[in-house]
């Protein structure tokens, strides 16, 4: 068993409306970004466990994406793996 | 009308490249059946295109078309000297004087909900919330009326906490009060949320607008948020049956409500119709433009032409097909003064959000749409709009219905424990429990005219300006309609009007959110007719006639339909607001009176589902004449202001009744020596939900006036006891045996329950 | 007295807020967000809602605002400046007052009265209280948790400048009686230079008998009495 770091990237779903991309790209645009085509907001989880592996781990937090990290209606999720512990809060 | 040709004015619609062939299979998935394609077929007189096909499936769709409903609708009242907008608009308009008007509806989003609770029920109150400001009403307060299966489900958790939450924000972010509402849970909504969001509008009488075409030439304008792929087909798909197997491939996608957007589209056309630049206003809820302009141009006589390639997007590569169906949230359709089209648009950019000419109203009757100019749809308007065809059923009532009415109760008399274990049990019953967890997450005291917060029988809001006040509510007991609909529904309506007069509120009107299951079963249709015909009588006897309202067919998931649910939306009007009258007992040494007599009606009750999981029985009696004569007594009581507090008397029976009364909101709970003379079982006195009656309490010197009244109008009234001291017991004593429980632990349970449940965790799968 | 109230897209108490000034017999105009020039005002009140619908961080891009400009320039000459709920957030992330107003502890919107205890009757806000007078007033917010680092929350307490703290009945500063996770209970606070004040409560909603409470109308009466004392 070893300990691993993931990162999870949980996106509003592409063709659902994203109002806070939205407000957001509006916002920047009104502040001289002209160049920005598209905002989209989702959000970024850090979870630590303990695997018998890599593969494991990855299945582990793809499951938990689908129970309840993620909602399937409105969002996609990515699994990836960390190498360098990340300054997230705990 | 004149008959125009049809053949002069018709353009050649040929297929557009890339759309399906239309194959039976094809017209079938889009819920329409063979005659009603033969009846297209005809109405056209050739075939039709990929567009129309969709067109006419959102429009002879039962959300839109109320084919199984229209025919029974007809048959409620509508009219009364005080409705100023009956059914067909946006919202119904009543007059509530002093040159004031107020727009209300009630809407469900019970499909929605059950998919994705938060935005389902998010874009409920969106939609509503459209519904009137459409109408050139100011929204000042959103009732929810939410129903759930049991608790103990983590994905009924799930549900739950979604549905407030994104009732919760919407509304808090929009910045309109939540006065109230109810909440409900129980094993028959188990697969089948009911999310009803009711709003209420006020308007000077002559900011009256409605969503109508007219002025041919005039031009079409999309106000608000880009259209995008949302919801496609949203109108058929409330009108189908949830299965188990509904994986996500073949649900429509979700639409995601935002309310940012929504608020400035609320300031943007209050503006827009005060300026006078427009003529016509409607939101694009059900079937998105479809629904919006055609039924525009019905309501005025007239045709539009819209053409979908001047649609502003969100997503590229969009077909007119789902231009047109899309439900994207957050957008209106507007029908400018020729000429003005400009002020529109400046108006609208003043709040940051885009209108675009997409068309024009025609003199031909005609809903013709383009795509850069080639006709991809030409269909005559009103047939769309009018023509689906409408039926009335064979409607049986189910057997194990009957036999579920009949049963005996009678072993249900005897308590199964002491009578305080099981009172507290029922303190602490979601269904009866205090809902602060709910209301807390709502905002409720924003625009300052909040009289009356949620947590008692009605919600009120005050005129600024005046001495009036505007009361709502909503009801209905879905156990009472499932075992006896035509009773069930006149209990609905009667228990909204007696919640308003314990404000202090004249009934008025209603709007009503009639939630069944599907139809063409004849003991759905049963159902259906007769909660109807006992609406019908009901609101016939308080003078509260219909002014609109909403159908939710098919609530059943794997063939098993939700209890029948047609909640009530009433509103009252109270001439001074200085005369309301509060719901728990104020002050020590006050008199409490019983108006109304008590009876051993068990069935239906809260007490049977939680001693005995039993839902059984008749439901109480009730007679109108009775029911009218203690309202209108409460009334008198109230207006003379001889009294301190009024609570209906209705689910947890008498003592839960009570026990409301003296808990008050928590802050200040107060005992109470009751003494009743009725020569019943404990458990009839305590628990049963007899109909007509309310608990008032008023100071001593006030009991002889409340007495005399209630004699004037030949309501059975006794006083039954007083209110203590915070620190004494709630004590009822019965000939057949007393009750007798301590306040803290009262507390305890009522006010804990909620909080408790809903702190084990919650999942979004079964 | 003549306050501006500042109006951004998705405000929406902005109407109770000029409804609360007009009571205390202040002239008070909306200013748009987009408006600039507050000259001429004595005071300037920012309303509570949903700027920008909150997204991305409370406040944060409606203090992108051009009239947030006018707004940190007038609080620099010392004039009074009140930010209230979200009017509290904007001000924060504008810099004018210290801390950040983070979700709430329970994670959930809390909409209901609570108590608060008078921490400074001495402000410009706060002449019309009793030092440690205790107020009902509404609260309704999601993000009202206010945190602030070590160094700042000592300052705040070591100056003084915490003016409203959430309190039970009794007037303790208890964990129950908090309704959103708040260091120290903090409900309000103040600058050094004792002109901004930010609070999550909403007095103006709390003027009328009718509405449930009287408790807030001291905050606009006390601002008037300030005024009419510095003779503008």
């Amino acid at each position: 068993m070893s300990q691993f770091r993931l990162e999870v990237r949980v996106k509003p779903r592409p063709g659902i409306l994203d109002p806070q991309g939205k407000a957001i790209h509006h916002a920047l645009n009104s502040l001289g970004w002209e160049g920005v085509d598209d905002v989209h907001v989702g959000k970024a989880i850090y979870l630590d466990l303990v695997a018998d592996d890599a593969d494991a781990a990855m299945e582990a937090a793809e499951a938990m994406c689908r129970k309840l990290l993620a909602n399937p209606v409105t969002e996609t999720f990515e699994v990836s793996l960390v190498e360098e512990p990340v300054g997230a809060e705990s | 009308m004149s008959t125009v040709d049809e053949a002069v004015t018709e353009t050649l619609v040929a297929p557009r490249p890339g759309d399906p062939e239309i194959t039976p299979e094809l017209v079938a998935d889009h819920g329409l059946s063979v005659e009603e394609y033969e009846r297209i077929l005809d109405l056209m007189g050739r075939q039709l295109t990929f567009t129309e096909l969709g067109v006419f499936s959102a429009m002879w769709s039962e959300h839109c078309g109320y084919k199984n409903s229209k025919r029974l609708l007809r048959l409620l009242p509508t009219e009364a000297p005080w409705v100023i907008q009956g059914p067909g608009e946006n919202a119904g308009v009543i007059d509530v004087g002093e040159g004031y008007a107020l727009a209300f509806k009630i809407e469900s989003h019970n499909h929605p909900s059950a998919v994705e609770p938060y935005q389902g029920a998010a874009t409920g109150v969106g939609g509503i919330l459209r519904d009137i400001f459409t109408m050139g009403a100011r929204p000042v307060a959103v009732l929810d009326s939410l129903r759930f299966g049991d608790l103990d489900s983590g994905r009924v958790r799930y549900l739950f906490g979604g549905v407030v939450a994104g009732v919760g924000d919407y509304g808090n972010c929009i910045g309109v009060p939540n006065i109230g509402g109810e909440v409900v849970f129980d094993r028959g909504y188990e697969g089948n949320p009911i999310v009803n969001a009711m709003c209420l509008g006020l308007m000077k009488t002559e900011e009256l607008i409605t969503a109508s075409a007219a002025g041919v030439g005039n031009p079409l304008m999309t106000v608000g948020a880009r259209t995008g792929r949302d919801g496609i087909h949203g109108a058929t798909f409330a009108s189908e049956e949830l299965s188990e197997d509904a994986d996500e491939s073949s649900r429509p996608q979700v639409q995601v409500g935002d309310p940012f957007t929504e608020k400035l589209l609320l300031e943007a056309s209050l503006e827009l119709i005060a300026s006078g630049a427009i003529t016509g206003i409607q939101d694009m809820g059900a079937a998105g433009i479809t629904s919006s302009a055609s039924e525009m141009a019905g309501r005025a006589g007239n045709g539009v032409e819209i053409d979908m390639a001047l649609v502003p997007v969100r997503e590229q590569g969009m077909t007119p097909y789902e231009i047109l169906l899309s439900e994207s949230q957050e957008r209106m359709l507007v029908v400018a003064e020729k000429g003005r089209e400009h002020e529109v648009v400046s108006i609208l950019e003043k709040w940051e959000l885009e209108a675009k000419v997409i068309g024009q109203v025609t003199d031909d009757g005609r809903f013709r749409v383009l795509e850069g100019g080639v006709t991809v749809a030409d269909i005559l308007a009103l047939p769309l709009t009018d023509g689906c065809p409408t039926y009335e059923r064979e409607g049986v009532e189910g057997e194990d219905i009957k036999l579920l009415r009949e049963t005996d109760l009678s072993e249900h008399m005897l308590p199964r424990g002491n009578l305080t274990g099981l009172f507290r049990k029922l303190l602490g019953s979601p269904n009866i429990a205090s809902k602060r967890w709910v209301y807390h997450q709502y905002d409720t005291t924003v625009r300052t005219a909040t009289a009356v917060r949620p947590g008692g029988d009605a919600g009120v809001i005050r005129i600024r300006g005046t001495s009036k006040a505007v009361a709502a509510t909503t009801d209905c007991n879905g156990r009472f309609v499932y075992l006896q609909p035509r009773t069930g529904a006149m209990i609905a309506v009667a228990e909204a009007a007696r919640n308003l007069v314990c404000v202090g509120a004249q009934p008025t009107a209603i709007t009503n959110n009639l939630n069944f299951g599907n139809p063409l079963k004849a003991h759905i249709y049963y159902q259906f007719r007769e909660a109807v015909l006992g609406m019908k009588e009901a609101c016939e006897a308080f003078e509260t006639p219909v002014t609109g309202g909403n159908v939710s067919f098919y609530n059943e998931t794997d063939g098993v339909a939700i209890y029948p649910t047609p909640v009530i939306g009433m509103v009252g009007v109270i001439d001074d607001a200085s005369k309301i009258v509060g719901q728990a007992f104020q002050t020590e040494g006050d008199d409490i009176v019983l108006l109304g007599e008590n009876t051993d009606e068990l069935g239906g009750s809260e007490y049977l589902y939680v001693t005995a999981r039993l839902v059984a029985g008749a439901p109480p009696s009730l007679d109108l004449g009775k029911e009218r004569a203690l309202q209108q007594a409460v009334l008198m009581m109230t207006h003379g202001r001889h009294l301190r507090s009024a609570r209906d008397c209705s689910d947890g029976g008498l003592a839960c009744t009570l026990a409301e009364c003296a808990l008050g909101d928590g802050e200040a709970p107060i005992g109470i020596s009751v003494e009743l003379d009725d020569d019943l079982p404990p458990v009839a006195v305590l628990f049963a939900e007899s109909q007509g009656r309310i608990v008032i309490s008023c100071a001593a010197d006030q009991t002889v006036h409340v007495l005399r009244i209630a004699k004037e109008h030949g309501v059975p009234a006794a006083k039954i006891g007083s209110v203590t001291t915070g620190g004494s017991p709630f004590r009822i004593v019965m000939p057949e045996g007393k009750m007798e429980a301590d306040l803290v632990e009262m507390a305890d349970a009522y006010f804990g329950a909620l909080p408790r449940i809903m702190d084990a965790p919650s999942t979004a799968g079964a | 007295m003549r306050v501006a109230v500042v109006t951004f897209p998705g405000s929406n108490c902005d109407y109770d807020l000029y409804k609360a000034a007009q009571q205390v017999g202040a002239e008070a105009t909306f200013v748009w967000h987009r408006e600039r020039g507050l000259d001429g005002y004595d005071a300037v009140l920012l309303p509570g809602g949903f700027s920008y619908g909150d997204y991305l961080r409370a406040g944060a891009i409606a203090r992108m605002s051009p009239v947030m400009e006018d707004v940190i320039e007038f609080a620099r000459t010392g004039a009074p400046v009140i930010g209230i709920c979200n009017g509290f957030q904007i001000l924060c992330e504008a810099g004018l007052l210290p801390g950040v107003l983070v979700r709430n502890a329970s994670l959930l919107f809390a909409g209901k009265d609570v108590r608060l205890r008078v921490e400074r009757a001495d402000t410009l806000f706060t002449g019309d209280y009793e030092p440690g007078q205790i107020l009902r007033v509404p609260i309704a917010h999601g993000e009202g948790n206010y945190e602030a680092d070590e160094a700042t929350l000592k300052h705040l307490e070591d100056e003084g400048h915490v003016v409203f703290r959430y309190v039970d009945a009794e007037g303790e500063a208890t964990d129950a009686a908090n309704p959103n996770g708040s260091w120290h209970n903090i409900a309000g606070i103040i600058n050094d230079n004792g002109n901004v004040l930010g609070m999550m409560p909403h007095p103006e909603r709390a003027m009328e008998e009718l509405l449930g409470s009287t408790d807030g109308i001291g905050v606009f009466t006390s601002l008037a009495a300030s005024l009419s004392a510095v003779g503008s």
